[in-house]
C-alpha cells in the first residue's frame, strides 16, 4: 500500500512530538548525570551546565574510597528492597491466593476486609503513634521495611485476580484428587503458572522499597540506619538550610556537607540500579501499569 | 448437614492459615490506626501518655478551621488536584493517541521506554534535579537559560508565585508516561475493523481519531477520572515536601493538607492539630469515593468500582 502525502505528514508530526517529549524528559536526568562528572570548582564557579565545563571522575572516587556513610546507606538500601520485598512475595500471594477460590467459606468477608483498606485510612498521625509508642520501632532498620510498603489491598487485589482468571479450577480440583494438600498445591500448582503477576507485582514493590523516603523522614534520624533515598533527603535539607541561613553559624560548619558533584554523583548512585535494570524488566512495568488500571 | 459443613471447614483450614500473615499485616497497619483517630479529639500530653491525655472534644476541628491555615491548605490542595486532572488526562491522551499512530513496534518502545523513565525516579531525586535548575546562584535557569533569553534571575526558593506553574509541571513531566500507557492499552484494544472500514469510507486520520478513538476511550477517560476526583483530598506529598525543599517562604502555593500534617508532627510538635487535620482529610476523602462511586454507578453501571 501506498503511503498517502497526509499519512506521512502526520507520521513526521507525530514523531516530532514525541521526540520532543523525549529531550524534555532526558535533558533533567542527564543534567544530574553532567553534574556528577564535573570538577567541583568549575560547577561552582561556572554553574550547572549539560556538558561538563572540567571533566572530573574525583566526585565518583570519594564515593567509592573514602565515604562510610554512602556506603552503609547502599547496604541498607539493598537489604531492604530484597528482604522487603522477598517478604512482600510470601504474604501476598498467600492472602490473594484463597480469596481467589470460589468454594472459600470466607472469601467475600476477607475480600472486603482488603478492599476497605483502599477507602479509607487513619491517617498518618494514629500510624506514627501506634508505630513509635507501642511497636517503638524509631531508629531501626524495621522502621524502612514494615509501615505501609510491606503489602497493599492494592496488589493483594491485582493478584487474586489474576490467579482467579489463570488457572483453572479443575487444575485445582484435579491436584487435590491426586493428593495433594492444600499449601503443596499453592507451591507446586499455582506459583508456577503465576511467575507474570509474582514479577510485575515484585517489581512495584521492589521500586517502592527503592525509592521510599517517607518511613525515614519519620521513622529515622540516626543516621546510621539511612537508607540512601534518606541520605540524599538530609543532604539536600541541609543544603537548604545553609541557603536560608544568613549567617554561617556553628551548627553549619559543623554540617560538612559534600560538594556539589558528590552530591550529584550519590543521586545518580540512587538511580543507577532502577535505570540499569529498567531495560529487563520494562515488559513487566507497562503490564503492571496496564492490569493496575483494571477495576478491581 | 452439620455434619457436611464441619469437613468443609475442617478442609478449608489450610486456605485460613494462608491468610494468617497477610490479615495480621492489614489490621496492624491499615486498622489499628482508623480507631487510633481518637487522638483527633485528645489533647495529646506525651507525659501522659496517649490513652490518658485529657479528651477536648472537637476543640482541636474548630481551632484549626479557625485558622487561615485551613482555607490555604484546602484551596491547594483542591486546586492543584484539579489543574492535574485537567492536564494530565488531556496530555495522557493526546500521547496515547500519537503512540498508537506510531508505526513501527521498535518506534514505540523507545517511546514508551524513555517516557516512563521519570516515573521511576524518587521524589528525592526529582528534587535534586529541581535544585540543579533552581539554585538560585548555580542552577541551570539562573546562569544559562534565563540570561540568553533577555531575563533576569528569580530567586526560585523564595517567590511563590512561580509554584503553581512548576508543581503542575513537574507534575505532569513525572506522569505523563503512566497515563499515556495507561489510554494506549485501552486503544490497543479497539476493533481494528472500524478503522478500516473507516478507511475505505475515506475518512481522515483526523476524523477517525474523533468519530472512533476518542469516543471508544470515553468509559475510561469517565473512570479515571472519577477516580481521581474522588481522591481529590490526596496530595502527593513528595511532590509537595521534596521539589520546594520545604522551604518556609513557598508556603502559600506549596502547602497542602499532606504537608501541613507532616510539619505539625514533626516540626511544630502539635499533634492534635495534626491529627485534627488527618482526619478532616480522610474523612471527606472517604466521603468523595463513596460519592464518586455512586456517580458512576448511575452513569455508567459496568465501570462501577464497587
Amino acid at each position: 500500500m501506498i503511503q498517502s502525502r497526509s499519512e506521512t505528514i502526520f507520521q513526521v508530526a507525530i514523531n516530532i512530538c514525541l521526540s520532543f517529549m523525549v529531550l524534555m524528559v532526558i535533558i533533567p536526568i542527564w543534567l544530574l548525570i553532567a553534574g556528577s562528572f564535573t570538577d567541583d570548582s568549575a560547577l561552582i564557579s561556572g554553574g550547572y551546565g549539560l556538558f561538563p565545563k572540567v571533566f572530573s571522575l574525583s566526585a565518583y572516587e570519594y564515593l567509592m574510597f573514602k565515604s562510610k556513610d554512602i556506603l552503609n546507606a547502599l547496604g541498607i538500601s539493598f537489604f531492604i528492597t530484597t528482604t522487603g520485598t522477598a517478604a512482600s512475595l510470601i504474604i501476598t500471594p498467600l492472602l490473594a491466593y484463597p480469596l481467589s477460590r470460589k468454594d472459600f467459606t470466607a472469601r467475600n468477608a476477607v475480600s472486603f476486609f482488603v478492599f476497605f483498606t483502599m477507602l479509607f485510612n487513619g491517617g498518618i498521625v494514629p500510624s506514627y503513634m501506634m508505630w513509635t509508642q507501642f511497636f517503638k520501632i524509631k531508629n531501626t532498620v524495621w522502621a524502612l521495611m514494615i509501615p505501609n510498603l510491606l503489602m497493599n489491598g492494592f496488589s493483594v487485589i491485582m493478584m487474586k485476580n489474576y490467579f482467579a482468571q489463570n488457572i483453572p479450577a479443575e487444575l485445582i480440583e484435579a491436584a487435590k484428587i491426586d493428593g495433594g494438600g492444600e499449601f503443596y498445591i499453592f507451591y507446586k500448582v499455582v506459583l508456577p503458572l503465576s511467575l507474570p503477576i509474582m514479577a510485575t507485582i515484585g517489581l512495584l514493590t521492589a521500586i517502592g522499597f527503592w525509592n521510599d523516603w517517607t518511613n525515614g523522614l519519620y521513622y529515622v534520624n540516626d543516621s546510621r540506619f539511612f537508607s540512601l533515598q534518606n541520605l540524599l533527603n538530609r543532604i539536600l535539607t541541609n543544603v537548604q538550610f545553609l541557603a536560608s541561613s544568613t549567617e554561617i553559624s556553628q551548627r553549619a560548619v559543623n554540617m560538612k556537607l559534600p560538594s556539589v558533584s558528590i552530591r550529584m554523583a550519590i543521586a545518580v548512585v540512587g538511580v543507577t540500579p532502577i535505570m540499569a535494570l529498567y531495560p529487563f524488566f520494562q515488559k513487566y512495568f507497562v503490564k503492571g501499569i496496564t492490569i493496575g488500571a483494571v477495576k478491581g | 448437614m452439620a455434619d457436611g459443613s464441619k469437613t468443609i471447614w475442617k478442609r478449608q483450614i489450610p486456605l485460613f492459615l494462608m491468610i494468617v500473615p497477610g490479615c495480621l499485616y492489614l489490621i496492624v497497619n491499615n486498622y489499628a490506626p482508623m480507631f487510633g483517630v481518637f487522638i483527633a479529639f485528645k489533647n495529646i500530653d506525651y507525659a501522659k501518655g496517649i490513652f490518658k491525655s485529657d479528651w477536648v472534644g472537637f476543640s482541636n476541628f474548630t481551632y484549626l478551621f479557625k485558622t487561615a491555615d485551613a482555607f490555604v491548605i484546602t484551596r491547594n490542595t483542591v486546586l492543584y488536584n484539579l489543574a492535574f486532572i485537567v492536564i494530565g488526562t488531556v496530555t495522557g491522551i493526546a500521547v496515547g493517541i500519537m503512540l498508537s499512530e506510531l508505526r513501527g513496534s521498535v518506534k514505540l518502545k523507545f517511546y514508551q521506554t524513555v517516557l516512563l523513565l521519570p516515573y521511576l525516579l524518587s521524589w528525592v531525586i526529582v528534587a535534586y534535579i529541581g535544585y540543579a535548575f533552581m539554585s538560585s546562584d548555580i542552577g541551570l535557569l539562573n546562569n544559562a537559560i534565563l540570561p540568553a533569553l533577555g531575563l533576569k534571575p528569580i530567586s526560585w526558593y523564595a517567590d511563590y508565585k512561580v509554584w503553581p506553574f512548576i508543581l503542575t509541571a513537574v507534575n505532569l513531566w513525572k506522569g505523563i508516561g503512566y497515563s499515556s500507557v495507561l489510554y494506549l492499552s485501552t486503544i490497543i484494544g479497539i476493533d481494528k475493523n472500524l478503522y478500516e472500514a473507516a478507511q475505505i469510507d475515506g475518512a481522515s486520520k483526523w476524523r477517525q481519531i474523533k468519530n472512533i478513538t476518542l469516543p471508544m476511550l470515553k468509559p475510561m477517560v469517565i473512570m479515571l477520572v472519577i477516580l481521581n476526583v474522588g481522591r481529590i483530598f490526596n496530595s502527593d506529598f513528595g511532590l509537595f515536601y521534596q521539589l520546594p525543599m520545604n522551604s518556609g517562604a513557598l508556603y502559600p502555593t506549596t502547602q497542602t493538607i499532606d504537608t501541613y500534617v507532616y510539619r505539625g508532627l514533626m516540626q511544630l510538635n502539635d499533634v492534635s492539630m495534626s491529627a485534627a487535620a488527618g482526619l478532616y482529610q480522610s474523612v471527606v476523602g472517604f466521603v468523595m469515593v463513596i460519592a464518586a462511586n455512586a456517580f458512576v454507578r448511575k452513569v455508567s453501571s459496568e465501570n462501577v468500582l464497587f
